[in-house]
Parts: structure tokens; C-alpha cells; sequence
């Protein structure tokens, strides 16, 4: 019955959203090449799905995804211990982290493409730093926030690094983790498409920059619903994995 | 000398500017196998003596010794019993007991029949698979005693175990350490504020007073160990207690019943 109730709002949400577009259709006065109609853009979309073109740009991203989104919770997850094992180190390595943080993954872009030109490693690069800092200091700073009593208990029974990392450490603050590899799995997701508009010839965010070199403003839309679609999968997916590791963890 | 020696122990904190005097000169005598509740209002310095003696907070002053050696580190030989149980949420019943066994080089089959024992002692082998998180109160102590007693240790430390737990199962786990402790021959160091629990559980009651924390009196507990905790002997002890803690009513008052 919930369920029920929840498609009944994603249906008339959806609606809304096409009855509003189809409106501004009609009563606009640009030229349907540049504001196409939702049909429209849903004939682009089987078009390319057809020619096959969306599958790999589809694929190629993907896999930039995949790899830096990985690699960036792999590391931020292990220096973030790290961090957060050795307090005095946090104090050096924090204002560092605090600079950079703020700093937008896409400003990196330039000096990124000059090192290592155009393709796959621009786009990866910057997934890897649009995730790298929010799952590190979640990661740190979850380790400080741990219950005192884990680590009575740990002394109390002789358990001593490295097997208090893996046994007691690591796991008291997976939950913590895996709320920070969700949150940060969107940010990731935005900044791909900004990392294959500028540093790639390929993927989702390249297939935008083409469609509108081709004024094809229908292309543009229907890439933009698919990157949006995706986006909410993933979120989805990794969602129900946070999820099933609090329920596993006795929480929540 | 005796098994556990504490000789002019005292220790202070700085608390915005001022000098907290947590303890005063405690001078006390543990031997092999005693059950010694440090009793007192909070602020009395029980639990940092007791984490002195555990070696979790060092001393300022005085010695603390164990069979001689000078307590300067938590010893593998010893654990403790915490309030909050202290069990691993992510671990099931059986994984948090075999935890302290896991330091030790034994057989996985061996470690988990030793777990499998003691859960057993403790009355909850049916719950081995379960989550702390699914346990009441009083099932997860168990658990937590249950891990504890499976390292073998020389020394369980208490503090305050049964104090999140409600009356009626704080007095079934109080017969249980009794009876579980009576069995395996352990010394036990047992922080509480409930003078009921201290007379129905020890051997000695130390009872202990705050500004500066100090002992105010050391009160043995001449009853034998299938205590009745309606008893006039039981009555009399807990009287005495009452009485160094001056809170008895001075007053006479007349009873019509």
C-alpha cells in the first residue's frame, strides 16, 4: 500500500513536470530546434538509444565512475583512518584539508587536461576529489567521535593496532562511513558531467557539450534526463546498501 | 603482603581552576579471591580507584601493586565490566564473547566451544546467534560477564554494572555473580552506590566518601553466601553501613503498625 502510494506521487510529480514543459512549449516563442517539446525529447531519446550511442556514452562513464568513485572512498577511507588513529598528524594535515576543501573539483580542470590531456583521467580526477574530502574528514572525525568505552574494552582484552583498527575501530564507524560514501556518491555523480564537458571526447557530459555544438537541444534534454535518472539509481542502490549495513550493525 | 596492595593512593583533577581532590590517601589490603564493594555517593572517587587499579587512570600519588608488581597498564589477566555493557553491535552473542579469546592462540573450534561454555554458565547459549542490539538490559550484562569470565581472568572489575539495569533483574544478576563467582574462585572489585547490593554481594564493604574521596570505613560482611536479603543479619550490616554514611534519622521515631 505504501508503495503503491509513493509510485502514485512520482506518476503525478512526473505529470506536473510534462504538463508545465508542454505548456511553455506551445505558448513560447522559440523555435522548437531550441526549446523542443517533451515529445520531442523523448524521440531523441529513443533515437539514441537505437543508434546505440547512449549505451556507450552510457558505458564509458561508467566505468570514470566507477573507478574514481572507488579509488577516491578507498583512499579517503584509509587516510581518514589514519588521520584519525594519529590525532597529531590530524593537527598538522587539517588546515591543509581545510583549504582545499572548499575548492571546487572543477578548477582543478585546467591544470588536470594539461597534465594529462584529454580523456578518461580528467573525468576520473575529478570524481576523485569531488568524493576524496567529504568521505576523509567523515572518516576522521568519526574515530574521535567513537564511544571511549570501545577502547576500554579493547585495552581491557589486550587488543592492540593493527588488530584494533580492523576489530574494533573500522567497524564502530562503518555506519559513519557508509552515511559519507552516500552523501558523497551524489556529489561525485554531478561532477562527472562537468569533468567529461571539458576533459573528455566521450561519455555523458561529452554527449551534452555535442549536442549542443549540434543544436540539438532535444539530444541535450534527453542526456540530461538519463544523467538525472542514473544519478537517482545510484543514489538509490547505494541508499539501500547504508541501509542494510545499519540494520547489520544493530542500529537504526 | 597481600594480593592487591594500595598504599597513600591519591589523585587530583584541575576543574576550571579549581583542584578536585577525586582521592585522598587510600590506603587498602585486597587478598586472592575476595569480592570488595567500593560503595559510596558519586563524587566519592570509587570508580577512580577502581580504574587505578585496573590501570586505565594512573595515580598521582601512592602505589598501586598486583602480586607485587607496580600497576602501571590494564593487564590482559584482568578485565572489567562496564555499565554500558560495552558489547560490540556489530558482533553477534557468541563473536562478542569469543573477542577477548581472539588475543589468545587458540583453535577457531577451541575458542568457540570455550564461548559456547560460558554462554552457557551465564543461561544464554539459545541467544549465541543474536545481536547485542535484540538483548534486554540484563541478557546483555550476562553477555558482557560471560566474555569477561571466558579469558580466565585473575581480577573482574565492576563498575557499576547492574546501574542502567532495573531493580528486579539488577537482584537476578546479583544472584548470579554470586553464584557464578563463588564457582570460579575470582576476586572481584565491584564499584556501586546501592547499599543493598554492596551488603547482599561482598565480603568486605568499603565504603567511601567524597571532598576529598577518601575511606571512610572498611565493613566486613560476616554472613555466609546464601544471603537472605530480609534477614536480620542482612538488616544489621546494611544499618552499619547506613550509619557510617550518617544517614540514618537521628531522631526516635515511634512506629505504630
Amino acid at each position: 500500500m505504501k508503495k503503491l502510494l509513493e509510485l502514485r506521487y512520482v506518476i503525478v510529480s512526473i505529470l506536473i513536470l510534462l504538463i508545465v514543459w508542454q505548456i511553455a512549449f506551445v505558448f513560447s516563442d522559440y523555435s522548437a530546434a531550441l526549446f523542443p517539446s517533451p515529445l520531442m525529447a523523448l524521440q531523441a531519446l529513443g533515437e539514441m538509444l537505437v543508434s546505440g550511442q547512449l549505451l556507450t556514452s552510457l558505458g564509458t562513464s561508467m566505468y570514470r565512475f566507477v573507478i574514481g568513485y572507488v579509488l577516491s572512498v578507498l583512499c579517503a577511507v584509509m587516510l581518514g583512518l589514519l588521520l584519525g588513529c594519529i590525532p597529531p598528524l590530524y593537527r598538522y594535515v587539517n588546515p591543509l584539508l581545510q583549504v582545499l576543501r572548499p575548492v571546487s573539483p572543477t578548477a582543478w580542470m585546467p591544470f588536470v587536461v594539461l597534465l594529462f590531456g584529454i580523456g578518461d583521467v580528467p573525468a576520473i580526477v575529478i570524481i576523485f576529489i569531488a568524493a576524496f574530502f567529504p568521505v576523509l574528514l567523515s572518516t576522521a572525525s568519526a574515530v574521535f567521535r567513537m564511544d571511549p568505552l570501545y577502547f576500554r574494552v579493547a585495552e581491557s582484552f589486550g587488543i592492540k593496532y593493527p588488530a584494533l583498527l580492523w576489530k574494533i575501530i573500522l567497524p564502530a564507524i562503518f555506519p559513519s562511513i557508509a552515511n559519507a560514501i552516500h552523501v558523497s556518491l551524489g556529489s561525485a555523480w554531478i561532477f562527472l558531467v562537468a569533468g567529461e564537458m571539458v576533459g573528455a571526447q566521450s561519455g555523458l557530459g561529452y554527449q551534452i557539450i555535442d549536442a549542443r555544438n549540434n543544436v540539438r537541444a532535444d539530444y541535450l534534454l534527453a542526456t540530461i534526463l538519463v544523467i538525472g535518472l542514473i544519478g537517482l539509481l545510484l543514489d538509490y542502490l547505494i541508499g539501500r546498501l547504508e541501509k542494510a549495513i545499519l540494520r547489520a550493525w544493530g542500529g537504526a | 603482603m597481600s594480593y592487591i596492595h594500595i598504599e597513600h593512593a591519591g589523585k587530583s583533577y584541575v576543574e576550571q581552576d579549581q583542584i578536585f581532590r577525586a582521592l585522598s590517601d587510600v590506603n587498602l589490603d585486597i587478598e586472592r579471591g575476595e569480592l570488595i564493594c567500593l560503595l559510596g555517593p558519586s563524587g566519592c572517587g570509587k570508580s577512580t580507584l577502581l580504574n587505578a587499579i585496573a590501570g586505565f587512570d594512573l595515580l598521582d600519588e601512592g602505589v598501586v601493586e598486583i602480586d607485587g608488581k607496580k600497576v602501571n597498564a590494564p593487564s590482559t589477566k584482568n578485565v572489567t565490566i562496564f555499565q554500558n555493557y560495552g558489547l560490540l553491535p556489530w558482533r553477534t552473542v557468541i563473536r562478542n564473547v569469543e573477542l577477548g579469546l581472539e588475543q589468545k592462540s587458540l583453535k577457531k573450534e577451541e575458542r568457540r566451544r570455550i564461548a559456547e561454555h560460558y554462554l552457557q554458565v551465564v543461561k544464554l547459549e539459545a541467544f549465541k546467534n543474536r545481536f547485542p542490539g535484540q538483548l534486554s538490559g540484563g541478557q546483555k550484562q550476562r553477555v558482557a560477564i560471560a566474555r569477561a569470565l571466558a579469558v580466565e581472568p585473575d581480577i573482574i572489575f565492576m563498575d557499576e554494572p547492574f546501574g542502567a539495569l532495573d531493580a528486579i533483574t539488577r537482584m537476578k544478576l546479583q544472584d548470579d555473580i554470586v553464584e557464578l563467582c563463588r564457582n570460579e574462585k575470582k576476586t572481584i572489585i565491584f564499584v556501586t552506590h546501592d547499599i543493598d547490593e554492596a551488603t547482599y554481594l561482598a565480603d568486605r564493604v568499603v565504603v567511601m566518601t567524597p571532598n576529598p574521596g577518601k575511606i571512610k570505613a572498611v565493613i566486613p560482611v560476616p554472613l555466609h553466601h546464601d544471603r537472605d536479603r530480609t534477614s536480620g543479619d542482612f538488616l544489621l550490616v546494611r544499618d552499619k553501613i547506613f550509619d557510617v554514611l550518617s544517614m540514618k534519622v537521628e531522631t526516635d521515631i515511634e512506629y505504630n503498625i
